[in-house]
């Protein structure tokens, strides 16, 4: 065993570029080129600000990842609370000092672009929670000690998020918590519980919200109610989606976002753009693209050795899966709109490091799959 | 191995728990498909459509109103190239400094600057402003030389409404103007066809047959953001020009009229006493109907609506006269229909006629000695009337006078000023006013005073069928789809039937129960005009080819005094206001007759020198143009 862990830390560079998982890789090449193509559809078929920033953004974080890749697995298990308490500083930090924007205070100024901490968070917790999971004993797992320590770890970030306001990362960051738990082997009785609890407080949890996610919720039930106002953004995106029909429109040929009728088209509504341009058969397409992704993230997590690593890809890939299902239900009318970004393909810098580390992270479990962990 | 043996269990219980997950996924996966499968499938047309009507908006242009044409093709309503001048907000530099360059090149006025203002803040910023509706050539010119200096200033051509003959037919056509919100509501036509700038008939014939005139919109389609501004235009669909008009009327006649009432207040009217054409129906004075087309200027409009003798007031159909002596014919038709009186029959007149102690006065203090029926006409003997009024009684001569057309519309619902007058009975005296007929009201009502009161277009009625040889016309001034010629009007009716061309009936045309007392009131009427002693006797024309009979008659305004009656004051004594108004109706050319007219001059003295003078002049110009009225008739067919 000595003789093995020797072996894998000696891996050579040419080695770890040989174990990248390739398909993975490709992938993500794929949804980045497509990303820029839509984003430069958003500015109207010009080269402007948000495809040059978006390119530029991917230039420097795709890289990024593979440098996150060539980081032992080993590493990352180490540095796993450091970099979860970080991510906390950094959150404390921004609800004293952040960057106020429309009523929300999320951001620091970072000089050379604004960082977005919460966004961090999403894979700090999954990092944090899996190297807990990893290390506690499978019999001490529904303990009260252990139960108490990773709910903390889960409503301590929470907590400051919600204050920015930001409800649609919390909900993310806590789902991502919460499949770790799952995963973990918490016992099912306490997620039904506690899944009983949530909808009988359900009424108490709305009087708390603020008057205009009571609106959000309204215009969900009933998009028609104020279809100027709240019910717009729904509306139209239906609409610009309907209208796309089995083979869109056409690249650059988006009527709805073309004429600004799509409120968000470069964040959170970037897949109703694209959805419109590119109708059914591009949406199923995208949608198939991601499903690449997750499959190969689980199955690098299904072939990991150690179980931080395992942890580590089923709970990313569970993120990335629900990232995707609330950002497109909402999109689709099927959800309340929260803000949610689509992975690489929205505008937005932290959103893609994020990501990106991420998937730096997943390669690296793969090139190192065979490293125990003690 | 405890350690391993955990990590094994545990591995285990992630590798469970991961498939289960795993199969939810699917599960909602299939779900997010189906989703897109419902909105981009299933539901695509509807939100197709909806996208559509995102992005396309339609603009309404102003339709282009049709002409309307006298009788020969002249446009009397047309349209004309107009130049404006907008600006478009957005592409403005300095909105001030461009205000006030506009100041001086078109001398705006500081009311419309802040007109401007006021729509700026209005409007959004790519909606253009109109800033002068109708630009001067040398205006329009100057604007183009200083255009590098006016950013965002637009010289734009379009289409108005014109009357090239300015005041000739204002009574007959109206004018058009904006509309208000009431006019816009009233009317479902100009509801749909509705756009800023659009300009309506406010009156006459504009108003009545507006839904003909009005024509289609011309429509743009554009594509538009979701701030309302045009992206791109992606077609045009032109628009329709409305209904040609033709009306029966002669220009030259109609201006001839205008002239020769000239700072005169009053009206003639021509009619085609067969085909019930009307040639010309002037109302005096007259205004110019271009000035309403911008919006007229409050000293203009003052200028207008304080003059004495009442341009607006269209005197043809709404002016209610006495028709005085003019209603003779019908007094004497009467009572040889009702064999009250033949030809022989004679009343000496003293110059007055006493009734239970009232006197009744013949305009000749002297008294005109033993009149028959045709001196009684020809010199318009008072005395002589009102004992054959007396004879006949009011309800006798009232059916009489409804049949020839008095105290009836005549143009029917065409326009809606007109007045209905009013020909008395003893019932309608009964009802309306609550007592009993007395005879002396007879009397007065046999030489067309007291209750009687009837429309200039009334009077010309009246004349034209007795002219016609007492046959029922339908006047009319458009020239509908199938116009009766000259010729088959004359003979269907000399048949005693006339072909209504708008029912297809066959329809009693008759007034007369004989001929014969017709061609007596005929012969009567021709002496008053060509026989020495005759009241306008000075008017005649000899030469056949025009000579004409008529009937003078003075209407009073006020009861003449004793005093007054002693005096014999000449016209220019008495105020305007109490001058009798003269009146004249006459058809011609006696031998074959073709057309009547009837005049009134408003306080212009006696029929005789203020009236008649007037025919005179008017028929030789009138059966001048019969030749090449003919030879019009059916040069073009307009359905209305």
């Amino acid at each position: 065993m000595f003789q093995h862990d020797r072996l894998n830390n000696e891996i050579t560079l040419f080695q770890k570029i040989k174990n990248l998982d390739y398909i993975l890789l490709i992938s993500v090449i794929l949804l980045s080129v497509l990303s820029v193509f839509v984003m430069y559809s958003t500015d109207g078929g010009e080269i402007l600000f948000h495809t040059k920033n978006h390119f530029v953004k991917l230039a420097v974080f795709f890289p990024l990842m593979i440098f996150v890749a060539f980081f032992n697995i080993k590493f990352w298990h180490n540095f796993s609370y450091i970099i979860y308490f970080i991510v906390i500083l950094l959150l404390i930090y921004v609800s004293f000092f952040g960057l106020k924007s429309s009523g929300s205070k999320r951001w620091m100024d970072l000089y050379l672009f604004v960082l977005q901490p919460s966004e961090l968070m999403k894979v700090a917790i999954i990092m944090c929670l899996a190297k807990y999971f990893h290390r506690i004993k499978i019999e001490n797992v529904n303990s009260f000690t252990s139960i108490t320590i990773v709910l903390s770890i889960i409503i301590i970030p929470i907590i400051f998020v919600i204050s920015q306001p930001d409800l649609g990362t919390s909900i993310l960051i806590a789902l991502s918590g919460l499949i770790i738990l799952w995963l973990g082997g918490m016992k099912i009785k306490y997620f039904i519980y506690s899944f009983i609890t949530f909808l009988i407080s359900l009424p108490f949890i709305i009087s708390f919200l603020k008057p205009y996610q009571k609106l959000r919720i309204l215009t969900f039930l009933d998009p028609d109610r104020d279809p100027l106002g709240a019910g717009y953004q729904i509306i139209q995106s239906k609409i610009a989606i309907g209208s796309g029909g089995l083979n869109g429109k056409g690249f650059l040929k988006g009527t709805q976002s073309y004429l600004d009728f799509l409120p968000e088209k470069h964040t959170d509504f970037i897949f109703t753009l694209f959805s419109e341009e590119f109708g059914f058969i591009g949406s199923v397409g995208l949608l198939i693209l991601y499903s690449i992704i997750i499959f190969r993230i689980l199955r690098i997590g299904a072939i990991s050795r150690s179980n931080f690593a395992r942890l580590f890809c089923f709970g990313y890939a569970f993120a990335i899966f629900i990232y995707i299902v609330v950002n497109l239900s909402m999109v689709l009318g099927l959800l309340p709109i929260v803000g949610s970004p689509l992975p690489i393909m929205s505008y937005g810098g932290s959103s893609m490091l994020a990501t990106m580390i991420g998937f730096g992270i997943v390669l690296s479990a793969k090139i190192n799959h065979k490293q125990m962990i003690a | 191995m405890i350690k391993s043996n955990s990590g094994i269990r545990k591995t285990d219980v992630i590798n469970r728990r991961m498939f289960i997950i795993g199969a939810a996924k699917v599960v909602v996966f299939v779900g997010i498909v189906a989703r897109l499968f419902s909105l981009q499938i299933n539901e695509n047309k509807k939100y197709l459509t909806l996208s559509d009507k995102n992005r396309i908006r339609e603009w309404k242009l102003p339709p282009t109103r049709g002409n309307i044409v006298d009788y020969f093709g002249n446009v009397i309503a047309g349209n004309l190239k107009v130049y404006q001048l907008h600006i478009i907000p957005e592409q403005v530099e300095n909105f001030n400094y461009l205000l006030v360059r506009l100041k001086n090149l078109l001398n705006l006025s500081d009311k419309r600057i802040a007109r401007i203002n006021k729509l700026k803040a209005e409007l959004k910023p790519w909606d253009s402003i109109i800033v002068s509706e109708n630009l001067s050539w040398s205006q329009f010119v100057k604007i183009n030389n200083y255009l590098y200096d006016l950013v965002g200033v637009k010289p734009v051509m379009t289409i108005s409404r014109n009357y090239p003959f300015n005041d000739v037919y204002t009574h007959v056509l109206g004018y058009v103007s904006q509309p208000n919100e009431q006019e816009i509501l009233e009317n479902e036509t100009i509801q749909e066809r509705f756009v800023p700038g659009m300009k309506i008939g406010k009156l006459g014939l504009e108003k009545r047959l507006e839904n003909h005139l009005i024509g289609t919109n011309a429509i743009q389609r554009y594509e538009v953001n979701a701030y309302g501004k045009r992206i791109n235009q992606l077609e045009h669909q032109k628009g329709e020009q409305g209904s040609k008009i033709r009306l029966t009327v002669d220009t030259e006649i109609q201006k001839a009229c205008g002239e020769l009432l000239n700072e005169k207040a009053g009206s003639i009217s021509v009619m085609d006493i067969y085909t019930g054409d009307i040639i010309a129906m002037y109302s005096s004075p007259s205004y110019n109907p271009n000035l309403f087309l911008f919006g007229i200027s409050q000293d203009e409009w003052q200028l207008i609506r304080n003059n004495p003798l009442k341009p607006l007031i269209n005197k043809t159909l709404s002016g209610l006269y006495s028709p005085g002596s003019t209603i003779k014919p019908i007094v004497a038709l009467s009572a040889l229909e009702n064999k009250v009186i033949d030809t022989k029959f004679k009343v000496k007149c003293t110059g007055k006629m006493e009734l239970y102690g009232q006197t009744f006065h013949c305009w000749k203090e002297k008294g005109h000695g033993w009149v028959s029926l045709k001196n009684a006409m020809k010199q318009s003997c008072d005395t002589y009337f009102y004992e054959v009024a007396r004879l006949l009684g009011v309800d006798r001569l009232n059916i009489t006078a409804e049949k020839f057309g008095l105290g009836k519309k005549v143009l029917g619902d065409y326009f809606d000023n007109e007045k209905k007058g009013l020909f008395p009975n003893t019932k309608w005296k009964k009802n309306n006013l609550g007592k009993g007929w007395v005879l002396g009201e007879t009397l007065i009502t046999g030489i067309g005073q007291g209750y009687i009161q009837s429309t200039p277009l009334q009077l010309c009625m009246m004349t034209a069928q007795i002219a016609n040889g007492g046959f029922a016309v339908k006047p009319k001034i458009i020239v509908d789809s199938n116009p009766i010629s000259y010729e088959d009007a004359k003979q269907s009716m000399e048949s005693g039937l006339l072909f209504d061309t708008n029912s297809e009936e066959l329809l009693d045309k008759k007034l007369f129960k004989n001929q014969k007392n017709i061609k007596i009131v005929q012969e009567a009427m021709f002496a008053s005009t060509n026989e020495r002693f005759g009241t306008s006797y000075k008017s005649r024309i000899d030469d056949p080819k025009y000579q004409f009979a008529g009937k003078t008659g003075t209407a009073q305004v006020k009861r003449i005094s004793k005093r007054e009656r002693e005096l014999d004051l000449e016209l220019e004594q008495i105020p305007y206001k109490d001058r009798d108004h003269a009146l004249y109706v006459a058809y011609g050319p006696y031998v074959n007759p073709r057309y009547a007219l009837s005049i009134i001059v408003e306080h212009g003295g006696s029929g005789s020198k203020a009236a008649a003078p007037i025919a005179k002049k008017l028929f030789k110009l009138i059966i001048d143009r019969h030749d090449l009225r003919n030879k019009q008739s059916n040069f073009e067919r307009i359905t209305v």
